[in-house]
């Protein structure tokens, strides 16, 4: 079985996000970026998959401006076999994302793909759902635990509000993961070097023939409303006090 | 301009973040539909009836809408969604899982999990975890947005019994099924509407002083228990104890932080909160720049005399 696993370079998860001061985007300029950690996530479950015999291939594909290729040569260097860069330039809304990897699904036909539950930047927890809805095909999100069962078949355990669900998914699926699902390995100093040989192809949206123009418009990024730092009290006496007299919550 | 609001319900009731999701539609403005969709989920769709400010209650009735599966619930809503200007949920795991779906089956954007309404096309959402905000106008013909809860107050009392419509079945796309369900089994509050919660953290320094330590307080204080990643990835509780950005976001009256530093990703998670106690030895921890009443010390010993102190 291909597996196809979607990754896309964010500002790193130790850098905190500032708006720009014109308010029109989140200064990138100069910051480092990462492979969205849902998504080595998901790398790093396809990966056991191939190294348990289930999968075959493991293809990673990103969408992004030409810098991408330095998150799919990360990705060559967990151990994905080939990758795909759909180049574009501009902002990429989650709808966009899912018709240009439905575009990479039909040539690629993999038995499954496997993609991070949200990425860290836009929060957005959709372009997974998108794609499966796209192809007509089964979904399970938020993955912390899956089995195949042969090539027709997987069970998923999700975890959802309150507790697990397991589910039955006919296959091919998208399957989304959760934090819990492993723990991503990381690239080693020789497999970094093997990846800069392994085939990354670059295609555009024109040559995939879909149209990636924008739905919603950005109106403005900007610093949330602070919340004051408060007091610090002596001992539990003087909190209590105050949660029953100045604050009134209990 | 009608909107759909397309509830949360085990098929006997309805979750508490209906009603929230009803105040972002009343904020939006225009008639408010609810759907019910569901497997003898005939008492969840009465309770819809008189919930307040909704003009009608579209109530499914099929074996394939059973558990909530998004595959067909998805489907169903395409099916009905033209009817609207808005299709509305809660950002629970339940709106997440389907909501995008319906989205991509429409063509149109989603707006994710939204915290307040600037225009009935318009929406603000964090982003980055909640470092940044970002308000977005959509220019679609249907808006499907998904609500968090804790951002807007529950929508209070009762409304005169709205109509029930009977909506036809959709085939089962046979897409999926659920083989098990294991939920949490608690006499506690559930964490996302409690009013108060306690959340322990890596300074608790086991599951075993984490229980004997916090469930205590949390019993005076009828509260929620919560922890921080850190507690979850340390094994001291299971997952869906986990407040911040990956976890659970919540908004309680009271929030007693122990034990927790105050990662970026916690404080995403409980910032909103009314009025938040931290507890910890360390007084540089980041948590005392959100906390309205900080407690430097030992947590083995303030979290006792404060339980015995309620």
């Amino acid at each position: 079985m291909k597996i196809l696993v979607p990754v896309k370079r964010v500002l790193d998860y130790n850098i905190k996000a500032r708006p720009k001061a014109d308010g029109t985007g989140v200064e990138l300029a100069g910051l480092k970026m990462s492979m969205n950690p849902f998504d080595e996530i998901a790398m790093e479950a396809a990966l056991r998959l191939k190294e348990a015999g289930q999968a075959t291939e493991i293809v990673a594909v990103s969408c992004g401006p030409a810098a991408s290729q330095e998150t799919l040569r990360t990705a060559l260097a967990l151990g994905a076999d080939r990758a795909v860069l759909v180049q574009c330039e501009g902002e990429l809304e989650p709808l966009a994302v899912a018709k240009l990897l439905r575009a990479v699904t039909l040539r690629e036909q993999p038995g499954l793909v496997l993609c991070g539950k949200q990425a860290i930047d836009d929060d957005a927890n959709q372009t997974g759902q998108m794609l499966s809805a796209l192809m007509g095909w089964a979904q399970a999100t938020f993955a912390s635990r899956i089995e195949l069962q042969g090539a027709s078949e997987a069970l998923v355990t999700r975890e959802i509000d309150g507790g697990l669900e397991t589910l039955s998914i006919r296959l091919p699926a998208v399957i989304t993961t959760d934090l819990r699902l492993n723990e991503p390995r990381y690239a080693t100093l020789p497999n970094i070097m093997k990846a800069k040989k392994k085939p990354l192809d670059t295609l555009t949206p024109a040559e995939l023939e879909v149209d990636t123009t924008p739905h919603l418009n950005l109106v403005q990024v900007f610093e949330p409303p602070q919340r004051q730092g408060g007091i610090r009290v002596s001992d539990v006496a003087e909190l209590v006090g105050k949660l029953k007299n100045e604050a009134k919550v209990i | 301009m009608t909107l759909l609001v397309v509830a949360e319900h085990d098929n006997h009731s309805l979750k508490a973040s209906v009603r929230h999701v009803l105040t972002a539609a009343q904020a939006i403005g225009g008639e408010i539909h609810v759907l019910i969709a569901g497997s003898g989920c005939e008492a969840a769709a009465e309770a819809a009836r008189t919930l307040p400010g909704v003009a009608c209650v579209r109530w499914a009735e099929d074996p394939s809408l059973a558990d909530g599966g998004a595959e067909n619930l998805a489907l169903l809503v395409t099916r009905i969604a033209r009817d609207y200007s808005h299709v509305l949920a809660a950002a629970s795991a339940f709106g997440k899982n389907w909501a995008p779906r319906a989205a991509a089956q429409l063509d149109v954007a989603q707006v994710s999990d939204i915290v307040r309404v600037d225009a009935p096309d318009t929406f603000t959402r964090p982003i980055y975890a909640g470092s940044v905000w970002a308000t977005y106008r959509s220019t679609d013909p249907v808006k499907v947005v998904t609500v968090r809860p804790t951002a807007f107050d529950a929508a209070a009392g009762e409304g005169a019994p709205a109509p029930l419509e009977r909506l036809g079945a959709e085939p089962g796309s046979g897409l999926s099924s659920r083989k098990a369900l294991s939920l949490s089994q608690s006499e506690r509050p559930e964490l996302e509407s409690a009013r108060v919660v306690v959340s322990g953290g890596r300074g608790l320094g086991s599951g075993e002083r984490f229980k004997a330590l916090l469930e205590p307080l949390a019993d005076k204080l009828n509260a929620a228990l919560g922890a921080s990643r850190a507690a979850v990835d340390s094994g001291y509780v299971p997952n869906d104890y986990q407040v911040g950005q990956t976890g659970k976001v919540v908004a309680p009256d009271l929030y007693i932080a122990v034990g927790i530093s105050g990662a970026i990703q916690h404080l995403a998670g409980m910032k909103s909160s009314r009025v938040i106690v931290a507890i910890n030895k360390d007084p540089d921890a980041p948590i005392f720049s959100v906390a309205d009443y900080g407690l430097v010390g030992d947590l083995n010993e303030i979290v006792p005399q404060l339980t015995a102190a309620l």
